[in-house]
């Protein structure tokens, strides 16, 4: 190494260092929640939550939508809905497959009483910002629910949540974290159903954590999303909702206006026109039972669907 | 700055102090975890590495183990952990015992085998038993080692720990994972400064019980070493 | 394994961002080590604070540092990259103080006699001495930054630790046991390229190190007196 080598080395290593400090010292001062933090986007970017039907749903737009020759990128398993809420609010996301009456009740009105998927519709497009917009739902629907396994449920005399409300106190409810803070999570069964559970335990989206604390006991019953295969495989039972405290949650394409156009439009709402229940529930259960990937599931489906 | 920020205003909530979701309650279950995988992993290391180094045999194991070790992701470790045991209450112990052990094992190890001879030899001649050399001579200066391996093994339990909420364990991390998940970020600073402050004091608790407890003269020389 | 190969290409491309999410983070750690070590070992007066410094930031938490860092940089590569760089340093820097004091004395005169002006002394005789150390420091470096990226994805950060995640939702296990599988083998191989490395660096030195001198600077390196992993 020359001498002038050397100065070049240390004049980077001190540069970088001021970079890095600059770079950590910098963008401070913003009252704005920093999980929510960047900017607009140019591409049509679509956003997925971290479950995996919401991954295929947002793979199976990216094709749809790259078969008809437009550009997208994807941006998947943000986080919560509260987390990826806000970016597509601000067009940082263009497209996110949702589920209604959880956007609803979530993200748009908490105090909505909203049940069927026509009132849902209908309080969302008054609820949602100008640069929102939904498109049409499907018939495929994917609820959170309470759920129980088939030996409690038997042991109990289980068939609707309010049949929980003698025993609430002395259960272990299990759900993903937010289901504590969400209207039509514990606050919701509380209001509803006046269900007050001994303990909340975190668990998943619906996931590995939440069967397996179900199938040993750790918790007694827990939210499980309705198109799971493992409530088939597992026999769980999903207790009626008679009050409907979960709202109808069809597969919806939300859109940020800006970014669409109505080619893209189009081609989203002739995927959901396709995407019927049974279908829905085919692909979660090659997903998670027969482990394919998700572009083959989501190409399965364009292809047997004559879209892609 | 804005973490600062979020996390200050977090933690001076009053609500956030009390309850079994409130700060010392955490605080309590993280600390309890940490205790129990140390108190486990040093059962199993410090004899197994003091013994390994008394006889210098199976140093090779030693060797590659630390080699392994260091590329073990916590993360993959709890959620397998989790599978594979159905779920147990306990399978967080398991990656927190798996990935504290090496480093109390080689600096054990180490620290016994690097005594000098000399000091066994004069012992020896002394009139101290095999046994007695071990405990009164070969330990003792291998304590500022064994000190560093266990703070080293403690900082790691207490960040494992930390991940460990994300297969539904209770401690400060649950302000982390339910903080990201409910995009509440004054939750999460709170509880990443919480942890920060319990990493800190378990660095400068050893820092202190090295002093403490390491003679004078073997403490200048573990700083020579 | 068949799930494997017909996912190569995934798997190819999260090998891919994990290597460069751990391995800039050792190359910046060590573009600022060198000079600090080197500016460390001349005023020597600076070693013990400056490595104080590093050695309490190393037993700061991954996941934390990580989540504080969302609040500058958000929830993008850099909120990984800065606290990996800073655990890389704390590694690296003590290896580059280590190494060049490892020169020995009778060495460095000579040099001086045959009129070596002090830049040229140190990129000609003694930062090559110390390579081999400055490289062990860069082998634990890299492989705890490889293993420490995957928590990463609890962040949403990419690289293997998509697998336990997906894996776990998918309820997959082979899918999380590939995850840690091929973690371990990235970590082996990157030490052993490093290794290779040192070999032609310094063609001298015939013959593996000493042994346990490794085993004991993997674990305990980054710390006064040598203790200490970046807590993942």
């Amino acid at each position: 190494m020359h001498r002038i080598a050397l100065h070049k080395a240390m004049a980077l290593g001190i540069a970088t260092a001021a970079g890095l400090t600059l770079a950590a010292c910098g963008s401070s001062g913003k009252p704005s929640n920093p999980l929510s933090g960047g900017g607009g986007s140019k591409s049509v970017v679509i956003g997925s939550a971290n479950f995996p039907e919401s991954q295929l749903l947002a793979t199976i737009y990216q094709q749809a939508l790259q078969a008809k020759g437009i550009k997208v990128t994807t941006k998947l398993n943000i986080g919560a809905r509260e987390v990826y809420y806000p970016l597509i609010k601000k067009g940082t996301i263009t497209i996110l497959p949702e589920y209604n009456g959880a956007l609803l009740t979530t993200s748009v009105s908490p105090s909505s009483t909203a049940a069927s998927t026509a009132q849902v519709d209908a309080a969302l497009k008054a609820g949602l910002p100008s640069t929102l917009e939904i498109l049409n739902p499907s018939t495929a629907q994917d609820a959170d629910s309470v759920t129980v396994t088939a030996a409690f449920a038997k042991k109990y005399h289980l068939k609707s949540i309010p049949d929980l409300k003698p025993i609430a106190k002395n259960m272990v409810f299990g759900g993903p974290p937010e289901f504590r803070t969400r209207a039509d999570g514990l606050i919701g069964l509380k209001k509803n159903y006046g269900l007050v559970f001994k303990n909340f335990k975190p668990t998943d989206t619906s996931s590995t954590i939440t069967f397996t604390d179900l199938m040993n006991g750790s918790v007694q019953a827990a939210d499980v999303f309705t198109t799971t295969p493992q409530i088939i495989t597992d026999h769980f039972v999903v207790l009626a909702d008679p009050k409907n405290n979960f709202a109808a949650q069809n597969v919806i394409p939300l859109v940020y206006k800006p970014g669409v156009n109505a080619k893209i439009i189009g081609i989203l709402n002739a995927v959901s026109a396709a995407l019927s229940q049974t279908a829905l529930l085919q692909m979660d259960s090659a997903l998670v039972v027969q482990h394919a990937s998700y572009s083959q599931v989501a190409s399965g489906f364009l292809s047997a669907t004559g879209l892609g | 700055m804005s973490f600062f920020n979020f996390a200050w205003q977090w933690l001076i909530a009053v609500g956030h102090w009390s309850g079994p979701e409130g700060i010392p309650s955490r605080l309590l279950e993280h600390v309890e975890y940490t205790a129990l995988a140390m108190v486990i992993s040093a059962a199993v290391a410090l004899p197994a590495g003091v013994a390994i180094g008394h006889t210098g045999r199976g140093g090779f194991a030693v060797v590659s183990l630390a080699n392994i070790w260091r590329s073990l992701p916590t993360l993959g470790l709890l959620i397998l952990a989790f599978v594979l045991t159905s779920g147990a209450s306990w399978a967080w112990v398991v990656p927190l015992v798996v990935l504290a052990v090496p480093p109390i094992l080689v600096t054990a190890y180490e620290g016994v085998l690097g005594v000098d001879p000399d000091l066994k030899d004069s012992a020896t001649g002394m009139g101290m038993t095999p046994l007695q050399v071990l405990f009164k001579v070969e330990i003792p200066v291998a304590l500022p080692l064994i000190l560093l391996g266990l703070r080293t093994a403690t900082i790691q339990v207490v960040s494992t720990a930390t991940i460990a909420a994300y297969i539904s364990l209770g401690g400060l991390g649950r302000y982390i994972i339910d903080g990201l998940a409910t995009n509440n970020y004054g939750e999460v600073a709170g509880g990443a400064a919480l942890v920060v402050l319990l990493a800190l004091v378990v660095q400068f608790a050893f820092s202190g019980l090295a002093r403490l407890v390491v003679p004078a003269g073997l403490r200048n020389q573990a700083r020579q070493s | 394994m068949s799930w494997a190969s017909q996912n190569a290409s995934l798997l190819a491309h999260l090998t891919g961002q994990n290597a460069y999410l751990a391995l800039l983070p050792v190359l910046f750690g060590l573009v600022i080590s060198l000079p600090l070590g080197i500016v460390c070992v001349r005023f020597g007066w600076l070693y013990p604070p400056v490595l104080g410094l590093t050695s309490v930031l190393y037993a700061l938490p991954a996941l934390a540092l990580f989540v504080a860092l969302i609040a500058y940089t958000g929830l993008t590569d850099t909120t990984v990259i800065i606290p990996l760089t800073v655990y890389a340093v704390s590694v690296i820097f003590p290896s580059v103080v280590d190494g060049l004091r490892s020169v020995p004395e009778p060495v460095r005169q000579a040099a001086v006699a045959m009129g070596f002006g002090t830049w040229r002394r140190l990129a000609t005789v003694e930062l090559p001495i110390a390579a081999p150390v400055v490289i062990a420091g860069l082998r634990i470096a890299s492989v705890s930054s490889i293993s420490l990226v995957s928590v990463g994805q609890l962040i949403g950060i990419g690289g293997l630790g998509y697998l336990f995640i997906d894996g776990e939702q998918r309820s997959f296990t082979t899918e999380i046991v590939w995850g840690i599988v091929l973690i371990v083998v990235l970590a082996l191989v990157t030490d052993l390229v490093l290794v290779l490395a040192r070999r032609l660096l310094t063609p001298w030195q015939r013959g593996a190190a000493p042994t346990r001198a490794t085993a004991r600077r993997a674990v305990l390196s980054g710390q006064p007196g040598r203790g200490g992993v970046p807590a993942a």
